[in-house]
Order: structure tokens, then C-alpha cells, then sequence
């Protein structure tokens, strides 16, 4: 790896348009290791358009996305994918491959010429374990149940074991408790110094597990800090038309949506 | 990641291979006894060296060109229904060699030059098209426009051919064979072939990060850029000399991939050396029987390869309905 020590994620003056119109509308944001950062908006808000230029795969029209002080555009595609993992929202899986060989997908670029070496495997090996997919590592991926699946995705990425991770909405088809796992996962994550950026569109959840909270209507950025500060009632009622009110429960805030707008 | 194809796999299809090889040599017409292969001077050596070796060879050749490249084609697509006949890869090929036909250009290796520029358009036309946004289904519709605009120019070379020779040329090429092929013919088609299929075994861990979708490999770290330039000259390469040698075979690329997935997995990677290997077996042991089946004249390999194969794509394609409806 070329650039050791803190390895910051921004946006500069982001800017994405899609069908004639700013999808992402100069977003101006900075990222740092350690923590974990929800993005949170209303569906069509630019969500996914933002990760997937964070993640490198999108050039924006203009402004640009920096890793570690660099441009993402002339960041090599190898380097990228050795720092950057990524888990689209609805990732596709062509063929049927057992677990085992789609999380060690993630290892693409580090495999060396003559296949897997230990390392390689072991690095697999804890990611499935993590992810508690061991008994399933010989089943054919695509036999998964959804949230199976899901868990297989981080998996890979996990695998990969990249400094930041940038999930478009991981937790989507999870059960209650592997959310919690999936949550603890990232948070693991972060505090080993790797950055995570995520999206979901439980608030409560996100209130509770992420560091920092970011809120995005029609491309801009409504609110951006602690979770209370970004989802503060008068925030929510911006960004989604709804009356919300926080209440505290034993576990941490919880969300009473009280009316639609 | 990719891990050595199945070994046992591979192994017992060089073992298929080399029986399929030794019958090669005996069967045929004149069948020639296993003891009389060690006797030079022999007339029925000259059978073996002038016209079985290079024949064999041949098929080897092409059928492994034939496997490889479907298996790098539907690895790419992401669809098992992709091969160089199907997507019109051969067909341009072929249109590329009977211009030399219809020119008159008879030296090989301006028909070897002429389909392999043929099929690198039809790949490069084919990726280009997909290249941006696309997907399985547009390219298999770009497919079916090559074959026609292939097959459209084949007929209008037939029509306004001014030699009768030319034409009945054309038309018994156009069938697919391999029977009375020389080593020219060995010499001419072969350096290309290897050098293609080298290219198409580069792309192994691309195509295993495809299972992704394009923007999951890119994520990887695939350069999606360097993918299709190897497989453009790869294909080209191996499909058009295979086509300037032996005329139009189809259903190799198609079935062969298929077989071998249901043996090693779906993974691309350890599918291309099985394929290759398979694709090679498939052919030799298609041209040993079209050899024997008793007939006025020998029936064109092309033609036995079309009546195996159209069944199996139907059925495939009846399968593939099922599970989505
Ligand atoms: N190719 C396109 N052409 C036109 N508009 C597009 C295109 N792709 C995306 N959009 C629009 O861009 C907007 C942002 O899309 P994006 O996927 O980033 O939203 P999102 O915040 O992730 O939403 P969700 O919560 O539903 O996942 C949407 O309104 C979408 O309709
Ligand atoms: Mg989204």
C-alpha cells in the first residue's frame, strides 16, 4: 500500500447529473477513519449516486472525490480496490459459486499469479467466520436466502480487508439480530481504524450504531453531524415530510413517527 | 481468487483425448491396423502422415479454439447461451474468408487474415456495443444483427460471383470439414490459435470478478479496458483462423462450457482450461464419426455439429425458460 496512516475520504464540490438534473449537487463532505458515517435521505435523495463516486466507480461532472489528498480518477483501479471495498445496493451475482469463492472475490487484487496463498485463505476464513457463514461456505451462493446473501457481500468485502468500507444499504433483508451483528461488524471495523460509509433508511438504527450522521435531500446535504444534531425533528420534517419526535428507550433513542406531512 | 481448475477434471479429459487421438489415426475409410503404424514407406502410412495427423491436429485445434472461446464469451456475458456462433462471431469470420474466395485470393494465409479481421470486427462490434450500458441482452441481439449482415454478405458474394467454381467453392466451405486438410493448412491455422487462446486464458480473474456485474469487477479492481481488448484479439484470433481452416462449426462454444460446469462449478476461471480440453474432444470425436458413418460422400462436419448442437440449444433454451417462468 502507498499511503499508510490516516487515509481521509471527501467530497469537493461533488456534482452529479443525471437526466438533466444535479443528482448530487455540489456536496462538499470529509471523511475520516475511525468512525462510522450514516447517509441518510429519502429515496431518490442521491444516496447511492454519492457512494458510488466515494467508492470510484462514477466520475462526477464536476468536483471530485479524494482518497488520502488524491483524486479518485487518478488513483489506479488496482490501489483503489486494495484501499476501498465496495457493496452496491442491489450487487448482482452471475453464476453459482460456492461462499467460500465469492468472499475470496473481495481478495481479487491482492491473490498473487499462482492462486490463493495461506494468507489469502485465512483472510477469507475470518471473514466467513465473522459473518457466521462458515457452515455455509461450501453452498452454492445463489441457493442463499436473502439476508444469507447479504451476509455473504460483506463478507466478501470484509475479506478484501480494505482501510475504508462503503455499503449501499447492507442491512436491507437483514433479521433483527444480524443487524445488530452487521452494525457491530462495522463498528469492529472502524474502531480497528478503517472508515465506514453507509446508507440505511432505519433512523433509530442509525441513531444508535453510527459516530456521525449525514442527511441528503435532492443531492444536498440538509444536515450533517452527531446523530441528535442531523436528526433532529425539525431536520426529519425537511427531509421527509414527516412530524417525528425522539423518545428515549432502554437500549438508546427510538423514533416515533407521529404524522405525515 | 482463482484456484487450479479441477485437476482430476483435466486430467481425465487428456486421457479422452489421447484415445480419441489414437482412434483418429486408424478409423476411417481405410482402416488401418494398430501394427502397420511403425512401417515408413508403407502407401497406407502416407494415409496416416499426409491426411490423419494434419486432420487430428486440426480438429484438436479448432475444437479447443471453439471451447475456449465460448466459455470466455459466456463468462463475459454472463450467459451460458453466448458462443462464437450465436453472437456472429464466426459467421463474420466467415464472411471475412469467402471475400478471398470471391477475390480469388487463394494463398492460406490471406484467408486466415481475411476471417480473422472478420471475426475481431464482429467481437470488437459486439463489445463496443456493450461496452457502456447493455447487458446480456443486447448483446445477444447484436448477435443475431452480425449473423445476418454476415450471412447477407455471403449470399451476395455467392450471387454475383462471375467463376461457378468460385461459388460451388463457397458453398461446400461454408459447411464445415476437416477432411482432406493438410499440414499447410496445420501450419497456417494453428500459430493463431495458440497465440488467441494465450490471450483468452489471461482474462480468468477478470471474468471471476464479472460474477459481480460489471461495476462489482471494476470495484475489484478489474480494468473492464484491458478485459475486452484480450478477448476481442483472443477470440478474433482463435475463431477466425479456426473459421479460415475448417469452414463454419458451430455449437462447439455452446455445449461444451455447459457440460463443464455442470463438472467443475460455475466459476469462469476453472472453466476455460476444462472447455478447451473438452471443446478438442468434442470435435475429434464429431469428425471421427462423420468418417465412418457409411455415405455416398462424407457428411460435413458443420452440418453433424449443426444437427448435435440445434437440439441441445433448443433444450437449453426450454430449460432456461422454465426457471424464470
Ligand atoms: N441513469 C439515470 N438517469 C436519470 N436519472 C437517474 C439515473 N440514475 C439515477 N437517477 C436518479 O437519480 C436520483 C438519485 O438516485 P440514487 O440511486 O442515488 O438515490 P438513493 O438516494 O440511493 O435512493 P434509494 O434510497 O431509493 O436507494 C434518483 O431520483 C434517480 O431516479
Ligand atoms: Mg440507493
Amino acid at each position: 500500500m502507498r499511503t499508510e496512516g490516516a487515509l481521509g475520504l471527501e467530497a469537493h464540490g461533488l456534482t452529479v447529473r443525471l437526466g438533466g438534473r444535479a443528482v448530487v449537487d455540489r456536496v462538499d463532505l470529509a471523511f475520516a477513519p475511525g468512525a462510522v458515517t450514516a447517509v441518510l435521505g429519502p429515496n431518490g435523495a442521491g444516496k447511492s449516486t454519492l457512494l458510488s463516486c466515494l467508492a470510484g466507480l462514477r466520475r462526477p461532472q464536476a468536483g471530485e472525490a479524494r482518497l488520502g489528498g488524491r483524486s479518485l480518477a487518478v488513483v489506479p483501479g488496482k490501489e483503489r480496490a486494495h484501499l476501498l471495498g465496495y457493496l452496491p445496493q442491489s450487487p448482482e451475482i452471475a453464476w453459482s459459486v460456492d461462499v467460500r469463492t465469492f468472499a475470496g472475490l473481495g481478495r481479487t487484487v491482492r491473490v498473487g499469479a499462482f492462486g490463493p496463498s495461506d494468507v489469502d485463505r485465512a483472510a477469507v476464513a475470518r471473514a466467513l467466520a465473522v459473518t457466521q457463514l462458515t457452515d455455509l461456505a461450501d453452498r452454492d451462493v445463489t441457493t442463499l436466502s436473502g439476508g444469507e446473501r447479504a451476509r455473504a457481500h460483506i463478507a466478501r468485502v470484509l475479506a478484501g480487508e480494505p482501510r475504508w468500507m462503503i455499503a449501499d444499504e447492507p442491512l436491507t433483508g437483514l433479521d433483527p439480530s444480524h443487524q445488530l451483528d452487521a452494525a457491530d461488524l462495522m463498528r469492529g471495523f472502524a474502531q480497528a481504524g478503517g472508515g465506514v460509509v453507509v446508507t440505511l433508511h432505519d433512523l433509530a438504527f442509525a441513531a444508535r450504531f453510527a459516530d456521525r450522521v449525514v442527511v441528503l435531500a435532492e443531492g444536498r446535504v440538509l444536515a450533517d453531524g452527531t446523530p441528535a444534531e442531523a436528526l433532529a425533528p425539525d431536520i426529519l420534517a425537511r427531509a421527509y415530510a414527516i412530524d417525528a419526535r425522539w423518545t428515549s428507550g432502554a437500549a438508546g433513542p427510538l423514533l416515533e413517527v407521529v404524522a405525515r406531512r | 481468487m482463482r484456484r487450479a481448475a479441477p485437476l482430476n477434471v483435466i486430467f481425465g479429459l487428456l486421457v479422452l483425448l489421447a484415445v480419441l487421438c489414437a482412434i483418429s489415426l486408424i478409423a476411417g475409410r481405410v482402416w488401418i491396423p494398430l501394427d502397420r503404424l511403425g512401417a515408413p514407406g508403407d502407401p497406407q502410412w502416407a494415409i496416416i502422415t499426409e491426411l490423419r495427423i494434419p486432420r487430428t491436429l486440426l480438429a484438436l485445434a479448432i475444437g479447443a479454439a471453439l471451447g475456449l472461446s465460448g466459455a470466455v464469451l459466456q463468462g463475459y456475458t454472463r450467459n451460458p447461451l453466448a458462443d462464437p456462433g450465436v453472437l456472429g462471431v464466426s459467421s463474420m469470420g466467415s464472411l471475412g474468408a469467402v471475400l478471398t474466395l470471391y477475390f480469388n485470393l487463394t494463398a492460406p494465409g490471406e484467408t486466415a487474415a481475411f476471417a480473422i479481421a472478420g471475426s475481431a470486427v464482429g467481437v470488437l462490434v459486439l463489445l463496443g456495443l456493450t461496452g457502456s450500458a447493455g447487458g446480456a441482452t443486447t448483446f445477444l441481439l447484436a448477435g443475431v444483427v452480425l449473423n445476418v449482415i454476415a450471412e447477407a454478405g455471403v449470399s451476395l458474394a455467392l450471387m454475383l460471383s462471375p467463376d461457378p467454381w468460385a461459388a460451388s467453392e463457397i458453398v461446400t466451405w461454408l459447411l464445415g470439414s476437416l477432411s482432406d486438410r493438410s499440414f499447410t493448412d496445420v501450419w497456417t491455422a494453428t500459430p493463431f490459435i495458440v497465440a488467441g487462446g494465450a490471450a483468452l486464458l489471461m482474462v480468468g480473474r477478470d471474468l471471476d470478478a464479472l460474477t459481480l456485474g460489471e461495476t462489482g469487477a471494476r470495484s475489484l479492481g478489474v480494468s473492464l479496458g484491458r478485459t475486452q481488448a484480450l478477448i476481442a484479439a483472443g477470440v478474433g484470433l482463435a475463431c477466425g483462423a479456426s473459421v479460415a481452416v475448417s469452414g463454419v462449426i458451430g455449437f462447439v462454444g455452446l455445449i461444451v462450457p455447459h457440460l463443464m460446469r455442470g463438472l467443475v462449478g460455475g466459476r469462469p476461471s476453472s472453466l476455460l482450461v476444462p472447455s478447451a480440453l473438452a471443446g478438442a474432444a468434442l470435435l475429434l470425436a464429431a469428425d471421427i464419426l462423420v468418417r465412418l458413418i457409411p455415405a455416398a460422400s462424407e457428411v460435413r462436419l458443420g452440418v453433424a455439429m449443426a444437427v448435435l448442437g440445434g437440439p441441445f440449444f433448443l433444450w437449453r433454451l426450454i430449460a432456461i425458460r422454465r426457471r424464470f417462468a
